[in-house]
């Protein structure tokens, strides 16, 4: 009787979930990102090893590491975006080419052209090609989203801006209206805060709480170690392998940032580069 | 005295069917040499329509020796020949997309090294293949670089009088601009972020292997009538000058589209008026005109020269006019401000040796810079200033525009004094610069953070 229509709703999901859910136990609910033994090699040199990851729900999840670390690739590769060596992604539960529309990302902001001729309304209407579909124009009703994506980046004044005409932390910030546009459950964002304004670094701050609220899950590759504590409930450190994962209180300690950021990446590197040239032994 | 246009009054129908033909070519090849534009792949092009060399001696070979065969009859050998020529064309050009991709990856060669070596050595094969079998076949190395777009309206379609060139880009044209218009917004995508384009469920490698293949097909169609040189041409030079005209993607297609067939138009006209014209003054009567595919290709440089020089927004021109406008309306502060400090220093006009050296102020500043002297004059047509030479006057709007800049100012000293350790002497170089570019927002986030100063640094009263 006082059954909310909202339960009733989770009450026919859980039973599909619960059949694919490889990681989750019983009593939680499927896992946003489940990394099983991910190992990625370029030109045959591993650039991460066997990786294991459960990512829980709803937190917003910093991954740590040095440059060169496999942070981007890590994200790369659980997107399909780069071919995986060995291992397997699941998400919510599926493989991510069931679960592309739940999936937003954000890449790093110079790893595009900006001096494309495309206005920021453009770009944000861009998160949203899924669901207008093949072959169809962008209508009226996705540019009106857009529109309000950029509005809660505080960016709607500059919609019809050629994207080259934006500073560095606008065009970050479009970058966060697009993925925002998406309106997907789980978010990859790779350095939002790299070369921004304090003022745009807390407009993403903000929005990074708005979507934690509202359900959603965010990882984010993350360069400011002083921000860490402040800004996210889960770290993954990060160094080619795994170092450590969990909450942040708990997992971002001085004797963890040694093993990250200390002398063990040389030894790795090492390695890795033997492994690139096995003849040169 | 002959007349420039006298070549012109002997215009046939000829000269029609080639423009006709010149613009079709120019504005398919324009539709896909956007998009390598914008992903940054313009030699792309390049290489392809040398490596489809090889792809039409295949289909040469193809359709020969199903003619021995007797697969097919000999009077069908041609229509065939056409349709192997474009497949062949469109497979040895997606090849060559995914071999500068094969070896970039694996051979860890940097992407135009890569790009060099596959069309220079798939070219050099269909060169090779040519001389092999240019005693069974004829194929003409000559034609198919220069092209002869003079001789294309000769072969005609049927008996329906209309050149087959210009049904063949027609057709090209037509299947390009349906492909842009209905595959636009993922065309656009996969060209910005390959990366969500794959997210978004836009494959962007077949997107990619797709622009490359339409881009094969578009040029062997081209350049069977204009020839190879021209079709590079316009694959490149239409979409680079539409570019630097606009800042829209639609715009810049529609423009490129536009300047395609402008330079055919140009380029036939000035082929058949300009060579006599430049002959005769070197005193060589004799030469009538030059190659139409040539001074096309001449008339897409000059347009293109021209959007760089007058282009409305990133133009040579118009950033040394703007820059100048800057310079004058900086001047124009600069006597504002001078007028209102003395104003400042003198609120009765009674204090004589105080305008003895403000006319001499004014007479030093309108003297060394004709700058200072355009701007007054400006500023006196504004009626921001009154009077004439140095018994010039702020008026009440000019007193009003020179209070917020001498505010600037005052403001920008205070907030460096308060945040920065400068030398006195440096407030004042710095200010004298930044009060020109503080707008009214900047400013009310200055006041915010000073608290809402009364005074500058100096003590001077910072005006309301």
């Amino acid at each position: 009787m006082n059954e909310s229509p909202v339960i009733d709703h989770e009450a026919m999901q859980e039973p599909q979930i619960r059949l694919v859910a490889v990681g989750a136990t019983e009593s939680e609910p499927v896992s946003p990102l489940l990394i099983e033994d991910v190992t990625v090699a370029y030109h045959h040199r591993p650039v991460l090893w066997n990786i294991d990851y459960q990512a829980p729900s709803g937190k917003l999840i910093a991954i740590v590491g040095p440059n060169g670390s496999g942070k981007t690739t890590l994200i790369k590769a659980t997107l399909d975006l780069v071919p995986r060596a060995a291992g397997q992604v699941l998400i919510f539960g599926e493989p991510y080419r069931q679960q592309r529309h739940r999936v937003g990302y954000v890449p790093q902001r110079t790893s595009v052209d900006w001096d494309f001729p495309v206005s920021a309304l453009d770009v944000v209407a861009m998160g949203m090609y899924r669901k207008i579909g093949w072959l169809r124009p962008v209508s009226r009703k996705y540019r009106e989203a857009a529109k309000q994506a950029l509005d809660r980046v505080g960016m709607v004044d500059f919609a019809s801006r050629q994207i080259n005409q934006l500073s560095g932390g606008q065009q970050q910030r479009v970058f966060l209206a697009r993925a925002l546009a998406q309106n997907a459950d789980l978010y990859f964002m790779d350095e939002p805060f790299a070369g921004v304004d304090a003022a745009t670094e807390r407009a993403i701050v903000d929005i990074l709480r708005q979507l934690r609220e509202s359900g959603k899950t965010v990882i984010v590759v993350h360069h400011d170690l002083q921000t860490v504590h402040e800004y996210f409930d889960e770290v993954v450190l990060l160094n080619m392998r795994l170092i450590a994962a969990g909450p942040t209180a708990e997992v971002f300690t001085p004797d963890n940032l040694r093993k990250t950021y200390g002398g063990k990446l040389a030894l790795l590197d090492q390695l890795g580069e033997k492994m690139a040239q096995p003849r040169s032994r | 005295m002959k007349s420039v246009l006298t070549p012109l009054q002997s215009w046939a129908s000829l000269d029609t069917w080639i423009i006709v033909i010149g613009a079709l070519a120019a504005m398919a090849c324009a539709l896909p040499g956007c998009f390598l534009l914008l992903r940054r792949q313009s030699l792309m092009g390049d290489a392809i329509s040398h490596t489809s060399l090889l792809g039409i001696v295949a289909a040469f070979f193809v359709s020969h020796w199903l003619v021995e065969t007797n697969v097919i009859s000999p009077a069908t050998e041609l229509s065939v020949r056409h349709v192997a020529m474009c497949l062949g064309a469109v497979i040895v050009g997606v090849l060559s997309a995914w071999m500068t991709e094969s070896l970039q990856k694996f051979g860890n060669v940097e992407s135009s090294a890569a790009l060099g070596v596959v069309f220079t050595s798939l070219f050099a094969l269909g060169l090779l293949l040519i001389r092999a079998v240019a005693d069974d076949v004829h194929i003409d190395p000559d034609c198919v670089l220069y092209g002869a777009i003079e001789m294309a309206p000769l072969e005609t379609f049927g008996t329906s009088g209309i050149p087959r060139a210009v049904v063949v880009n027609g057709v090209v044209l037509t299947i390009n601009l349906l492909l842009t218009v209905v595959l636009f917004k993922e065309l656009r995508l996969s060209a910005f972020d390959p990366a969500l384009a794959t997210t978004q469920g836009i494959p962007a490698h077949v997107m990619h292997y797709g622009l490359m293949g339409v881009t094969a097909m578009t040029l062997v169609a081209a350049f069977e009538s204009v020839g190879s040189i021209l079709v590079i041409a316009m694959l490149i030079i239409p979409p680079a000058t539409a570019y630097l005209l606009t800042d829209r993607l639609p715009r810049m297609i529609g423009l490129s589209l536009l300047i395609g067939a402008l330079s055919s138009v140009i380029g036939h006209v000035s082929a058949l008026t300009l060579p006599p014209l430049i002959a005769r003054s070197v005193g060589i009567p004799d030469v009538h005109d030059a190659s139409t595919a040539g001074m096309m290709a001449a008339a897409a440089g000059f347009l293109f020269v021209t959007a760089m020089l007058l282009g409305p927004k990133y133009g040579l021109v118009s950033r040394i006019w703007h820059r100048l406008l800057l310079k004058l309306r900086i001047a124009g502060e600069d006597v504002l401000g001078g007028l209102y400090r003395f104003e400042e220093s003198a609120p009765a006009p009674a204090d004589l040796s105080l305008a003895t050296e403000r006319a001499a102020w004014l007479r030093s500043l309108t003297t060394q810079s004709w700058l200072a002297r355009l701007a007054t004059w400006v500023l006196l047509r504004r009626r921001w200033l009154i009077g004439s030479g140095s018994e010039v006057r702020l008026t009440d709007t000019g007193r009003e525009a020179a209070r917020t800049l001498v505010r600037s100012h005052r403001l920008w000293e205070s907030f460096l004094a308060k945040h920065f350790v400068l030398g006195t002497g440096r407030f004042h170089e710095s200010a004298e610069q930044v009060e020109h570019f503080l707008d009214r927002d900047l400013l009310a986030e200055l006041d915010q953070d000073l608290d809402r100063p009364g005074v500058d640094p100096h003590g001077r009263a910072i005006p309301n």
